[in-house]
């Protein structure tokens, strides 16, 4: 049994927050069958406070006050940045330009360390949310289908469970913090995107409002929330709010889970709701009231506005397969993009092979030429080892310009064969070369892959599923 | 009154109490069986060949999804409905299947072309067939004069590894899984800058012969795939015992056992994959089983 600490840095539209868990290394297989190592607990051993994050404007982060606030928690939590083996530092919501990323990344690499670093697209942090909140747990244990609601400041992530499988995931402009009021009341930031998504009356900055007021504009959030649960009929408000770039069909799940920082006013929703400077109490209170999530099952999720937190630290890190092949690797790697094949393609000969990747790695070269690239397969089930050699062969010669330009091959299968993979690519090649298992990834994704674990048995990897928003 | 009288006197009693003529009896030429609804002549299914992870026999299952997603992780038979208080006709007749299928795999033998294909050299053990194999385990660990002398020029004098292929208790193991995991371990070793040698394919083979081999040659490693006792869940189950340094006397905790090499199981190449890279560690560790741990 090995342990490993993990941090997950969460820095949102409203909050910024921090934890660091404790992950359990087990051998799940028999004693005399080929090792197959698992993340068997996850414990959060520590949760930071819930500060705001630190802004320069409305969406640009104040990266030396989230630099801060991070050394104070580190400090106050005890543990020494070097006990931290993994993790993923999340930026999410509207504060996830590029731009402002790299920089909050650059203040945080100190602590950031060898660890993985992330930049969350919406799907990433929907799905975060989604397991820091156990709604991937709940969907498994009871067979059924989760929908999970991550609602926070500026953002609604919703991901989709199925018997403890990802179906979809995406992402509404609802959140509680698109109006900010302060304690009298006044109205001092309204969102654009409100304007662009809300049907009917806006308030003004500089208003006085009451509840009252702002119900036909929290109204419409809610319906569009109801929407996506296929709660509500008509796709209108659905439509309205939905994030540029990303894309959700309704879909009627049995259980609908809810967590984020409006969630804590959906389950307790007493008090002042001028109590946060903003609308989320408000927003609370009319999804418990809505009738249409009354005739679902509601789950209160395992954490509210934790939930994305938690799921960065405990669940954003992952195992490979357990039989892997790796040589003279400079780890960590990160932010390799994806270059899968079709199956039609990998189920070709050496010669097809080698010509597909040929000509899906001139997708990856950009003016400054071709950058480090993994490349993906799904595999097969049951190989013979004169199939094994003649994908060895295809992938030779396919990688031969990654190779000449100064790289090297990073190939992560779906199913288990990277070993023998990697052994019959090691006899073709000298150099670097990397061979994983147990990965399922596809174009457009990126992988960042920690340092050996487990005795070098296992990596660490983490899979960033970006809609937008590219590292 | 013999018998043929009495049964026509009582049929003619019988038609006049219930007013009507005697059934005629059936002919053999006249018997036609019912035909089946619904199946093609000629071949019948293989009920071998259904995946019992995914059947799934309980009639009007409150949630048979469920069940099915947690049967995809264990081949035990559940959710077999019933008959009355029986098994239904397709689990009795699996059952029986898979249950011949594992004694043919124990008193088959390796097929001769599989070998020569290979290119395996052939040995055998004291044992003469397979009721003294199965009835003198101790017969099926020692080789006579002439197989020393065979296992002797394979090998050479103190060869880093020693292959191996022993039939075991499963034919049927030993051709479905050997030919790849021992080309997956050959180049695995080659890769590792281990020369792998000629391979030895042992008849009526126990693990233990390991040890006499090791005897004879001063091998470093001996690693032997050798066929598992076979089970009901699959007949092609092949393990890898891998000693470093053995001998005659060896305690049974020196040796790494690597098993369940099949289909379902970790597959052939995979494990030759892994079991060369153990080759390699315990030729740097110089020690294999549980002085190997830790």
């Amino acid at each position: 049994m090995e342990e490993l600490y993990s941090v997950g840095i969460d820095i949102g539209t409203s909050t910024t927050q921090l934890v660091i868990a404790r992950l359990v290394l087990e051998n799940r297989a028999a004693p005399f069958a080929v090792p197959r190592v698992a993340i068997a607990e996850r414990e959060i051993q520590y949760r930071s406070g819930i500060h705001f994050t630190p802004l320069l404007s409305d969406t640009v982060i104040d990266a030396e006050g989230v630099r801060a606030i991070v050394a104070e928690e580190y400090q106050t939590s005890g543990f020494a940045k070097e006990q931290i083996g993994t993790g993923a530092v999340i930026i999410t919501g509207e504060t996830a330009r590029k731009e402002n990323a790299r920089e909050v990344l650059r203040a945080l690499s100190a602590f950031a360390g060898d660890f993985v670093v992330a930049t969350a697209g919406p799907s990433l942090e929907s799905i975060l949310a989604a397991r820091g909140a156990g709604a991937d747990e709940y969907s498994k244990e009871r067979h059924c289908q989760v929908l999970h609601f991550d609602i926070g400041g500026g953002t609604s992530n919703l991901a989709l469970y199925d018997s403890g499988t990802l179906v979809s995931t995406g992402c509404l402009d609802v959140g509680g913090r698109l109006i900010k009021v302060d304690p009298a009341g006044r109205v001092t930031y309204v969102s654009p995107k409100l304007r662009q998504g809300a049907a009917g009356p806006v308030p003004r900055v500089g208003e006085t409002v009451t509840p009252a007021d702002l119900a036909p504009v929290i109204d419409t959030m809610v319906a569009a929330l109801e929407q996506a649960a296929g709660l509500r009929p008509g796709t209108d408000r659905l439509d309205a709010f939905t994030t540029a770039g990303t894309h959700w069909l309704p879909a009627a799940a049995p259980v609908v889970s809810f967590s984020g920082g409006v969630a804590d006013c959906i389950g307790a929703p007493q008090g002042d709701w001028r109590t946060y400077g903003d609308v989320g109490v408000l927003l609370g209170r009319a999804i418990r009231d809505s009738a249409a999530f009354r005739s679902a099952e509601l789950h209160q999720g395992r954490e509210t506005i934790r939930a994305t937190v938690v799921g960065a630290g405990s669940h954003a890190t992952d195992l490979s397969g357990s039989t892997i092949f790796y040589r003279d690797i400079p780890f960590p790697l990160q932010n390799l993009p994806i270059l899968k094949l079709t199956e039609a393609e990998e189920r070709g000969d050496a010669g097809t092979m080698a010509g597909a990747i040929r000509d899906k790695l001139r997708w990856f070269a950009d003016e400054s030429g071709l950058t480090q690239t993994a490349l993906a397969l799904r595999g097969e089930k049951n190989p013979g080892y004169a199939r094994i050699q003649e994908v060895a062969e295809g992938l030779c010669r396919g990688l031969a310009p990654l190779r000449a330009a100064g790289f090297f091959p990073v190939v992560a299968v779906e199913s288990d064969m990277a070993k023998a993979l990697g052994q019959a690519l090691a006899a073709r090649l000298p150099g670097p070369l990397l061979c994983l298992d147990g990965v399922g990834v596809d174009n457009g994704d990126y992988i960042d892959i920690g340092a050996p674990l487990a005795g070098g048995a296992v990596l660490p990897i983490v899979i960033k599923t970006l809609v937008f928003n590219g590292p | 009154m013999n018998e043929k009288e009495l049964r026509a006197l009582v049929e003619r009693m019988v038609a006049e109490l219930a007013g009507q003529a005697p059934t005629p009896q059936v002919k053999g030429s006249d018997y036609h069986p019912m035909e089946p609804e619904g199946a093609s002549p000629g071949c019948l299914e293989d009920i071998a060949e259904v995946d019992l992870r995914q059947q799934y026999l309980v009639e009007n299952p409150r949630n048979g999804a469920a069940f099915l997603d947690l049967k995809r992780k264990t081949p035990a038979r559940l959710g077999v409905g019933r008959a009355g208080a029986r098994y239904k006709t397709a689990t009795m007749l699996r059952m029986r299947a898979d249950h011949a299928a594992a004694q043919d795999s124990v008193f088959s033998h390796v097929d001769e072309g599989f070998i020569d294909r290979n290119g395996y050299v052939f040995s055998q053990t004291l044992c003469a067939d397979k009721d003294e194999y199965l009835t003198r385990p101790d017969r099926g660990r020692r080789f006579d004069d002439q197989n020393q002398r065979i296992i002797q020029n394979t090998f050479g004098q103190r060869p880093r590894v020693a292959l191996v292929v022993g039939d075991g208790l499963s034919s049927a193991a030993i051709e479905a899984n050997a030919e790849d995991c021992m080309a997956a371990i050959q180049a695995g070793l080659k890769s590792y800058g281990i020369e792998p040698g000629k391979v030895l394919f042992v008849k009526y083979c126990r693990v233990g012969a390991s040890d006499h081999i090791g005897e004879l040659t001063g091998a470093e490693v001996v690693c032997m795939l050798v066929g598992e006792r076979p089970g009901l869940v699959t007949a092609e189950s092949m393990s890898a015992y891998l000693t470093y340094q053995p001998h005659l006397g060896i305690p049974e905790s020196k040796r790494t056992v690597v098993s369940n090499i099949h289909r379902q199981g970790t597959t052939a190449v995979e494990a030759g994959a892994h079991i060369a890279e153990l080759v390699k560690t315990m030729l740097e560790k110089k020690a294999s089983g549980i002085d190997l741990k830790g």
